[in-house]
């Protein structure tokens, strides 16, 4: 168990005090030779020894953050290879996605498009982001299965694919929320440094639920549709399309806003963005759901882990 | 020093993929109160049970049986990707296992995308990642090919990416599947070149065949596996002599001292 921690500690030295040092070997035809580790992989039933490889699992994906930047990068070139405006269309059918559907529903809605379309776009991206790595961490594990059968590789970096692919794509989609913002004159509020708080969590929330997800769609393969209909229905009953003081007057189930975790998470965001005064309730909420979330993927993740080659 | 030791493992498989795996018969099967039976009365397949050896440098072991009697399930263990029920794996050096000749490759990548991708996964500089991408167009002789899509590949230019790839990283302990024989005559004689270096080098190679002429040729041990346990372990003349009909082991001797 030492052993394995001081080799990992090696290695992480060796790369931040030599990385080109590697020598040639012996006769020299395989020009780089690999660095020495050591592993000990025992069957353990022991809540310790378990929690020790599920750290150590995490510790190696914060390393090979390189490697999970690359994966993702080319997860979304080759979504786009071969068409004209490649990943521009993540940008372009969010644009369309929002004029389209901010006019019309502005009008059923009674509101004023100058107000409605900024709420619109923010929302529309952020639960773009909720729903798409929903539903790519359920089969985050199951679509990697050539890599995880032939490589021994820590299985939480497919969980990091998932999110470090959707912030790229978040990231094309800003570009939208920043246009609609500055035609239309809307000004982040005061206390927009939450933001940075809130942010962090969407990471952490995103990582873990892919992680929990990614395992239970992997053991049980009714887990990716049922998934996919929890979060059509989430889409309508949260407050997306539309915000709370909207139908407030026609007697609205509190229960939808109040306890909807996802409300929670969309508002500790969207709310200094659109300049609304800071709500501590949905930051309550969604701390709470988010530690939740932790506890639980913690468990099945240091429970789930050696078994999920076998599931595949 | 390299060294691999196998301690009294064991791997089951659970048969989830027919009956039981189905979230519905999960959630009927605890509301009716059956789960704890259903999970003492789960179909498992042994594939392992209870193997034990150790390698040191130098050693270059054959796994011989026959189809079915654990020797993949064994390299994939011992490359740490199965982790046992029962027992330890202790790897001491850095493993490379050849198991099947996709290695995991992307096939929409490019051969260069998915070298990169490997060579991240060692945690490589950007200069390393251009010396191996150098290194493994020419050893495989896929030069102009690496900038196409590996689907496109043929099976054999496969096999050399993925044994180039593999090698080019100079593990010191090296886990193979027999598919690397898929390769033409001219690839062989290289990828036999290099792996000599490699164990010359003093370091562990595992090779599962069943081929008796490239165990002879290649190997210094043999184990012969039969249901997920060792039937037999020694000297590969020895454990040839019992695994093959008379005949055919003459035969073997023959071709593997006209080989070399």
């Amino acid at each position: 168990m030492v052993d394995a921690a001081r080799s990992f500690r090696y290695r992480l030295l060796m790369l931040m005090i030599a990385p080109g040092q590697d020598s040639a070997g012996p006769g020299s035809p395989p020009p780089i030779a690999a660095p020495a580790t050591r592993l000990v992989i025992a069957a353990s039933h022991s809540w310790r020894e378990r929690l020790r490889l599920a750290a150590v699992d995490l510790a190696d994906t914060a390393r090979l953050w390189p490697l999970v930047w690359t994966l993702s990068l080319f997860d979304i070139r080759l979504r786009y290879r071969g068409s004209l405006l490649g990943p521009l269309w993540l940008t372009l059918s969010t644009a369309i996605m929002v004029g389209a559907i901010g006019f019309l529903y502005a009008r059923l809605f009674h509101q004023d498009v100058r107000a409605y379309l900024p709420f619109l776009t923010i929302s529309l991206v952020l639960w773009n982001f909720i729903s798409t790595v929903a539903s790519e961490a359920t089969t985050c594990f199951t679509q990697a299965d050539a890599m995880i059968r032939s490589i021994r590789m820590p299985h939480s970096v497919h969980a990091a694919r998932v999110v470090m692919r959707n912030m790229l794509v978040l990231g094309h989609n800003v570009v939208v929320v920043a246009v609609v913002f500055a035609l239309l004159g809307t000004r982040p509020g005061l206390d927009s440094f939450t933001l940075l708080p809130g942010f962090l969590l969407w990471l952490a929330d995103a990582f873990a639920a892919s992680l929990l997800l990614g395992l239970f769609g992997a053991r049980f393969r009714d887990i990716p549709p049922i998934i996919a209909s929890v979060m059509q229905i989430a889409f309508y009953v949260t407050p997306i399309m539309w915000s709370p003081a909207m139908l407030a007057h026609r007697g609205l189930a509190r229960a939808f806003v109040d306890l909807n975790p996802f409300y929670a998470l969309l508002e500790i965001i969207r709310a200094p963005l659109l300049g609304q005064p800071f709500e501590p309730g949905a930051w309550h909420l969604a701390v709470l759901y988010s530690l939740g979330l932790f506890l639980i993927t913690g468990l099945i993740f240091v429970r789930a882990r050696p078994r999920l080659p076998y599931w595949l | 020093m390299a060294q691999l030791i196998v301690d009294n493992v064991s791997v089951s498989f659970p048969l989830y993929h027919t009956e039981s795996r189905s979230l519905k018969k999960t959630v009927f099967a605890a509301a009716s109160g059956r789960l704890g039976e259903d999970s003492r009365h789960r179909l498992t397949v042994e594939a392992l049970r209870g193997v034990s050896f150790t390698l040191n440098s130098g050693d270059r072991l054959g796994f011989i049986g026959s189809n079915g009697a654990g020797k993949t399930t064994l390299l994939r263990t011992m490359a740490g990707i199965y982790e046992p029920v029962a027992g330890s794996i202790t790897i001491d050096g850095a493993v490379t296992a050849l198991l099947d000749p996709g290695q995991g490759m992307n096939p929409d990548l490019t051969g260069n995308e998915n070298i990169r991708l490997r060579a991240l996964f060692n945690g490589y500089s950007e200069a390393q990642i251009r010396q191996l991408q150098e290194d493994v167009a020419a050893f495989a002789g896929l030069d102009q090919f690496l900038a196409l899509p590996v689907r496109t590949y043929s099976s054999g230019m496969v096999v050399r990416l993925g044994f180039a790839m593999a090698t080019a990283i100079l593990p010191q302990i090296l886990l193979m599947d027999e598919w690397i024989l898929a390769g033409d005559a001219s690839f062989l004689d290289k990828a036999r070149h290099r792996l000599e270096t490699m164990v010359r080098g003093a370091e562990i190679l595992v090779l599962s065949s069943h081929s008796p002429t490239i165990i002879l040729e290649w190997c210094n041990r043999l184990i012969w596996m039969e249901n997920g346990m060792v039937k037999a372990d020694g000297s590969p003349e020895e454990v040839l002599a019992a695994y093959l009909p008379p005949d055919q082991f003459a035969h073997a001797l023959e071709a593997a001292g006209k080989a070399a």
